[in-house]
């Protein structure tokens, strides 16, 4: 497994993971870069991703949506607020509304990407992606499943505090 | 952005399910919240509301079946105490989202060594 160490830090709702890949610094540079090569692992199982804006620069902004099982569509963005070649990105990453454009009512996750080569042929890669406050993340977490859900977590907080 | 992956551990989608629905409803969390501070029998619940003693029986098999709550015999008595164990699982979804990136990390190793097979073939 590519994986090396993953950290879920419920205080800062951040979660860490370093991987290292068999493959030049630039070759997985070009996984973020090109949105051909983004949307083949993007997209969680079943729900493959289309890239249609991507520009991987400071400021600069994607559009992109999944596809579920049922042709359901979610649509989705991200924007970029640090882009340093090949080794750092700083992203945005939040849900659009039926025009694709960003719904900024809804929680945006922020989410670091940086690349370090081990050797010519290897690798490591950290990404770290976090969430603004516990309300935005059971909303994200809330998506597709039952919906008095975000409520409910609200609701076990108090209970877990009160406990 | 769609968090749809079962969770590695404890819980299935099903449960999970189970215990979102059984907090859905504002009587039976007041019930969780009353029994995480202080065991309490059925009865003592029904007291507690303005609904029928059945009522409050089916809300309280509704929450044992989720297995946020756990129902003993004590005497005539039925006894009633939260199981945090379930609550706090339900909490593990900040892991659904790590269970995410796995994949997607998963996806790229697979991207490059099918890539560095047919390199190493050619």
């Amino acid at each position: 497994m590519p994986i090396l160490e993953s950290r879920v830090d419920r205080d800062t709702l951040s979660i860490e993971f370093t991987a290292e890949f068999d493959a030049p610094i630039e070759r997985v540079w070009a996984l973020w870069e090109d949105p051909r090569q983004l949307e083949l692992w993007w997209g969680p199982p079943g729900w493959p991703a289309t890239f249609t804006r991507h520009e991987l620069t400071v400021g600069g902004e994607s559009r992109y949506h999944m596809t579920g099982p049922e042709g359901e569509v979610s649509a989705a963005w991200f924007r970029m607020t640090k882009v340093d070649p090949p080794t750092v990105i700083e992203f945005d990453d939040g849900f659009a509304g039926d025009d694709g454009e960003p719904d900024l009512s809804q929680p945006i996750i922020r989410g670091r990407v940086s690349l370090e080569a081990v050797s010519a042929n290897r690798t490591r890669m950290l990404t770290t992606v976090s969430f603004d406050s516990l309300d935005d993340f059971d909303t994200i977490a809330g998506m597709g499943m039952h919906e008095g859900m975000s409520a409910a977590m609200g609701q076990i907080d108090g209970i877990l505090l009160a406990g | 952005m769609v968090v749809e992956i079962a969770p590695r551990d404890t819980l299935t989608e099903a449960e999970i399910d189970a215990i979102f629905q059984a907090l859905a409803d504002a009587t039976r969390r007041d019930i969780v919240a009353r029994v995480l501070v202080r065991e309490q029998s059925v009865s003592t619940l029904a007291a507690s509301y303005a609904m029928s003693f059945a009522a409050v029986q089916k809300h309280v098999a509704v929450l044992e079946r989720a297995g946020i709550i756990t129902k003993a015999r004590r005497g005539r008595e039925q006894i009633v105490h939260g199981n945090a164990r379930t609550i706090e699982s339900a909490r593990g979804l900040l892991e659904r989202y790590e269970e995410l990136w796995r994949h997607r990390i998963a996806r790229i190793d697979d991207l490059l060594s099918t890539e560095g097979d047919r390199h190493a073939h050619s």
